[in-house]
C-alpha cells in the first residue's frame, strides 16, 4: 500500500474550485448570461425608469442594490440547482464518487466558483452603477462591513440552498424549467424590479420568508442614503433581522444539502 | 499489499429492484493479480453486480469483501484510493483537455502515477492538448482508462471498456490491459465481446437473469474442450457437415474416398462465442 497520505478534502476542494472556474470561463454562453445579464438588466431598467423614488434616490440606484442581491441568488441558487443535475446526468458526479474525493470537496469547489463569479458580477454592476447612474459607494467602514457580511451570508445560504434544491429536478434538461420560475417570482416579490413597499402586503409577507427579500434590504442599507431607511417597511434597515434570517437559511441550507444531495439519478 | 490471495470475495449477493431481481444470490471470487471477465446479455445483472462492488450501490443481502473491505460500511476514501473505476460511457469533462483532466484527477490520490507516463501509456500523447469533446469514441475511452489507472490501483474495474473501438484500437487497448496485469493490477471487467474475454481473461463467469451459470477459463467454458469438431466440405455440388470427436481420422477417410482436393474443406471447434450463445440459450 502507499506510504503517502491522501490529500485533504480542502486541498482537493480548492483544486476543484480552480477547475470549475476554468470550465465556467470556457462556456461562453454561460459567461455572458451570468456575468453580463445583470448589467444588461440594469441598462434596460435604468433607461426606462428615470424617476426618483425618494428625494435624492433614483430607481436605478434602488435597482443596483436589488441586482447585487439577486445576483447572489442567480449565481448561487439558480446556477447550482441547474448545473448540478446536469453534472449528475453527464457522469461528472459519478466519476467523482469513484475517486477518493469526498462530497465536501465538490461543495468547496462550487462555493469557490460562486464566489468568483459573484465577485465579477458585483464589480461590473458597481462600475456601471457608478458611471451611468451615479451610485454613491459607501465612504465609511461600517457600510463596507455590512456589505461584506450580507454578501457572505447571501453567498453561503444561496450556495447551500442551490445544492439542496439540485435534488428536485429529475434531469439536467428539465432543471432550468423548474428552477428559473421560482427565482423570477422571488425577484418580483422581493422588490428587485419594483419598490418593495409599493407591493401588496401579502406579497411582502410571502417574500419575507425567503432570503432574497432580506438580501435586497441589506444591499439597500449599503448603497442607498441612510435617509431612505425611513421608507422601508419597518422604518429602518433591520440589520439584525437580516442577519438572523440569512443565518437561519444558511443553517437550514447546510442540513438540507447534506440530507438531500444525490450523486446519481 | 493485502495478504489475502483474493481481491474480491462475494457470497450470496442479492439485489432487488421494485419490479425485478437484479442479482439473485451469486458467489464470486476474483484472485489477486488475475483478469476476470464477467459476461452476460444486457440485463443479466453484470453492471449492478459491479456497481455494488465499486461501492456505488447498496445490496439487499450477502457478504462482500473488496480488497479486504466491505464497500458498504467503511471509510471509502482510503479504500477508493486503492481502486480504479472505468465506467461504462461517460461524457463529463468535455471542456477540459486530456492533460488538464489527468493532472487534475492525479491530485485526488495519495500515490498517483506520473501524468506524462499515463498519457503515453494510453496512447494519447498526440491528443494531450485536445479537449474531451474533440476526442473520438476510442480516444475518449482511453481517457477514461487513464483516469481509472491514475491512482495506481490495486484493483481496476472495467465496464465494457472497448465498446465502439475499431479493431486496431482494440488491440492497442488489450496490450495496455496486459501491461497493467503484468504490473500486478487485478482487473475485473465486463464485456460483450467474446474475443476480448478470450484474449484477456484468465477466468470468466457467465451471468444471466441475476445468476452465475458457470465460472471457468476461456478454454474450458461450457465443455468447450470436449466439444465435437465440425468438419464441413462440398461433394457433388452439395455441402456436408459432420460433428466428430476424431476429425483427423474423418478427414483421412474423406481424402481416400475423394480424388484430389476436398472442396470447401474446413475443420472448426466451436469458438467461445458459440459456446456462450448456447449457454445463454440462443441459437447459434
Amino acid at each position: 500500500m502507499s506510504q503517502s497520505k491522501l490529500p485533504s478534502a480542502l486541498k482537493i476542494g480548492i483544486s476543484r474550485g480552480f477547475l470549475e472556474v476554468k470550465q465556467f470561463m470556457r462556456q461562453r454562453e454561460s459567461v455572458v448570461f451570468t456575468l453580463l445579464f445583470p448589467v444588461l438588466l440594469l441598462l434596460i431598467f435604468g433607461s426606462v425608469f428615470k424617476d426618483e423614488i425618494a428625494p435624492g434616490v433614483t430607481f436605478s440606484q434602488y435597482f443596483v442594490a436589488g441586482m447585487i442581491a439577486s445576483g447572489l441568488v442567480n449565481t448561487g441558487f439558480q446556477q447550482l440547482a441547474i448545473t448540478i443535475p446536469m453534472e449528475r446526468d453527464d457522469g461528472t458526479l459519478k466519476r467523482l464518487r469513484g475517486t477518493p474525493a469526498p462530497a465536501s470537496s465538490y461543495f468547496i469547489g462550487k462555493i469557490i466558483l460562486v464566489f468568483v463569479s459573484m465577485s465579477i458580477q458585483v464589480i461590473l454592476l458597481l462600475i456601471f452603477g457608478v458611471l451611468l447612474y451615479g451610485i454613491a459607494l459607501p465612504s465609511d467602514s461600517a457600510h463596507w462591513i455590512t456589505f461584506i457580511w450580507v454578501m457572505l451570508l447571501g453567498l453561503i445560504s444561496s450556495t447551500l440552498l442551490g445544492i439542496a434544491f439540485s435534488s428536485v429536478p429529475k434531469s439536467g434538461r428539465g432543471a432550468s424549467a423548474v428552477v428559473s420560475p421560482i427565482v423570477i417570482i422571488l425577484q418580483f416579490f422581493s422588490g428587485v424590479f419594483f419598490v418593495f413597499t409599493q407591493l401588496p402586503s401579502w406579497m411582502q409577507n410571502f417574500a419575507a420568508i425567503f432570503p432574497l427579500k432580506w438580501l435586497t434590504q441589506g444591499m439597500r442599507a449599503v448603497f442607498l442614503p441612510d435617509s431612505f431607511a425611513a421608507q422601508e417597511v419597518a422604518g429602518s434597515w433591520e440589520l439584525g433581522k437580516i442577519a438572523l434570517f440569512l443565518g437561519i437559511w444558511s443553517i437550514a441550507g447546510f442540513f438540507l444539502a447534506l440530507k438531500t444531495f444525490r450523486w446519481e439519478k | 499489499m493485502s495478504s489475502t490471495s483474493s481481491a474480491i470475495e462475494v457470497h450470496g449477493l442479492l439485489k432487488s429492484y421494485p419490479n425485478h431481481v437484479a442479482v439473485a444470490g451469486i458467489d464470486l471470487e476474483v484472485k489477486s493479480g488475475e483478469i476476470f471477465a464477467l459476461l452476460g446479455p444486457n440485463g443479466a445483472g453484470k453492471t449492478t453486480t459491479v456497481e455494488i462492488l465499486e461501492g456505488y450501490r447498496s445490496r439487499d443481502g450477502g457478504s462482500i469483501s473488496v480488497l479486504g473491505v466491505d464497500p458498504a460500511n467503511t471509510d471509502l476514501r482510503a479504500w477508493r484510493d486503492r481502486i480504479g473505476i472505468v465506467l461504462q460511457s461517460t461524457k463529463d469533462a468535455a471542456d477540459l483537455t486530456v492533460e488538464e483532466a489527468i493532472s487534475h484527477f492525479a491530485g485526488y490520490y495519495s500515490n498517483p502515477k506520473d501524468v506524462d507516463q499515463v498519457i503515453t501509456a494510453v496512447g494519447l500523447s498526440e491528443k494531450r492538448k485536445a479537449k474531451g469533446e474533440q476526442l473520438s469514441g476510442g480516444q475518449r475511452r482511453r481517457l477514461d482508462v487513464a483516469l481509472g489507472i491514475l491512482g495506481n490501483p490495486e484493483l481496476l474495474f472495467l465496464d465494457e471498456p472497448t465498446t465502439g473501438f475499431d479493431p486496431e484500437a482494440r488491440r492497442a487497448f488489450w496490450d495496455l490491459i496486459r501491461q497493467l496485469k503484468n504490473d500486478g493490477t487485478t482487473i475485473l471487467m465486463t464485456t460483450h465481446y467474446l474475443d476480448e474475454a478470450e484474449a484477456l481473461a484468465d477466468r470468466l463467469a457467465v451471468m444471466t437473469n441475476g445468476k452465475i451459470l458457470e465460472v471457468s477459463t476461456p478454454a474450458l467454458l461450457g465443455g468447450r474442450a470436449r466439444a465435437k469438431a465440425r468438419v464441413s466440405w462440398s461433394e457433388n455440388g452439395k455441402s456436408n457437415l459432420e460433428l466428430t470427436d476424431s476429425p483427423t481420422q474423418f478427414v483421412n477417410q474423406l481424402s481416400s474416398r475423394i480424388d484430389g482436393e476436398i472442396q470447401d474443406l474446413s475443420v472448426t471447434r466451436p469458438n467461445l462465442e458459440d459456446i456462450y450463445l448456447e449457454m445463454i440459450g440462443e441459437k447459434v
